[in-house]
């Protein structure tokens, strides 16, 4: 009894499930004139509190609204909710990033017509995350400078992904301090395989740099609504 | 770890299709690109797990990374990317523009008849 083999050619994206449902919230977030914008990043940078500052900071000048992904816990929405900005809260329960089919019901459940920008808190992962596009007008990565200049050189592909490099806890950089970190390095490196990456060193903490990363998110705003 | 996403979805892509032929797959070859940060074991041991006591049961997946491609600024040369060593293979300059990665790709199916 020969067994018959045979081969069939399919050329079919694996991820096309998720790639249509990103098209969809692209467009969603499109025809109505939100910058959307995806933070990614390793736990522990620091990115629900550079969400909260932005939030209290900007509060007279741009309305925010986040969908925060978590593998468990609403811990991060509550700090979102201290602001009063409304929050969804999407557990992953185990997965390491977020999904386009999991932000689409995020953003039904956001007022998005009272919104001008809606940030995605990814899961904290530097890796899996930047493999699945939610429908998102860029991504921000968050490098905080505890964990060391190497990373851009180390997780390339997120580094060559993002619109915008935000380099996090700079208060901790105090000459004879006990953290090392080469910002000049970390800069050359995430430039290295990605030219237009705009880069801001800030401390969410005390507030130092935000300044630019608001005018740049302000000027992104605007760009969004005035898309024809 | 998003690797049992990549393994759910061609694991349903893969059933999809033995359904249409009626026959038993034996063996998918998948392509993708570098910055889908695929790792081939953890990939096969994923898709192994979940294709347990399916249709897709001993299925062998064969994998293969296509390199980022970059096209130089200078001297207009479209080259192979090094994360080591980014920069243009023919005038050795930084000036580049990276080329879109290639996506995951379920390219091909092997089915045994009979």
């Amino acid at each position: 009894m020969g067994k018959i083999m045979k081969k069939i050619n399919i050329g079919k994206k694996i991820l096309s499930e998720n790639e249509k449902c990103a098209i969809e919230n692209k467009s969603f977030l499109a025809e109505r004139k939100k910058l959307c914008l995806n933070m990614i990043s390793s736990p522990g940078s620091g990115k629900t509190t550079i969400l909260v500052r932005t939030i209290t900071e900007l509060k007279d000048k741009t309305k925010i609204g986040v969908i925060e992904g978590d593998i468990q816990t609403d811990i991060d929405t509550q700090r979102i909710k201290t602001t009063e900005a409304p929050v969804v809260q999407i557990n992953t329960e185990g997965a390491c990033h977020l999904s386009a089919a999991q932000v689409s019901r995020g953003l039904k459940n956001l007022p998005v017509s009272d919104l001008d920008l809606i940030f995605i808190e990814n899961v904290g992962n530097l890796v899996c995350p930047s493999a699945f596009e939610l429908g998102e007008a860029g991504k921000v990565v968050v490098l905080s400078v505890a964990e060391g200049d190497d990373k851009p050189a180390k997780y390339p592909g997120i580094f060559a992904k993002s619109k915008v490099l935000l380099i996090n806890k700079i208060d901790l950089l105090v000459s004879g301090g006990q953290v090392d970190f080469d910002i000049e390095r970390a800069k050359s490196d995430a430039r290295r395989l990605n030219k237009a990456i705009e880069i801001f060193p800030v401390s969410a903490k005390t507030g130092q740099g935000m300044a630019d990363w608001y005018d740049w998110l302000i000027r992104n705003v605007e760009q969004s609504k005035m898309q024809p | 770890m998003h690797e049992m996403m990549v393994a759910q979805s061609l694991l349903a892509q893969i059933l999809d299709e033995a359904a249409k032929q009626n026959a038993k797959p034996v063996a998918a070859k998948i392509s993708c690109g570098k910055l889908n940060a695929i790792n081939d074991e953890i990939l096969r041991f994923a898709f192994d797990a979940i294709a347990k006591d399916t249709l897709c049961q001993g299925v062998k997946l064969e994998i293969e990374h296509k390199p980022l491609q970059a096209k130089c600024k200078i001297c207009k040369s479209i080259f192979k990317i090094e994360f080591s060593k980014p920069q243009c293979e023919k005038c050795n300059k930084q000036e580049f523009e990276l080329l879109p990665d290639a996506p995951l790709i379920l390219e091909e199916i092997e089915f045994q008849n009979g």
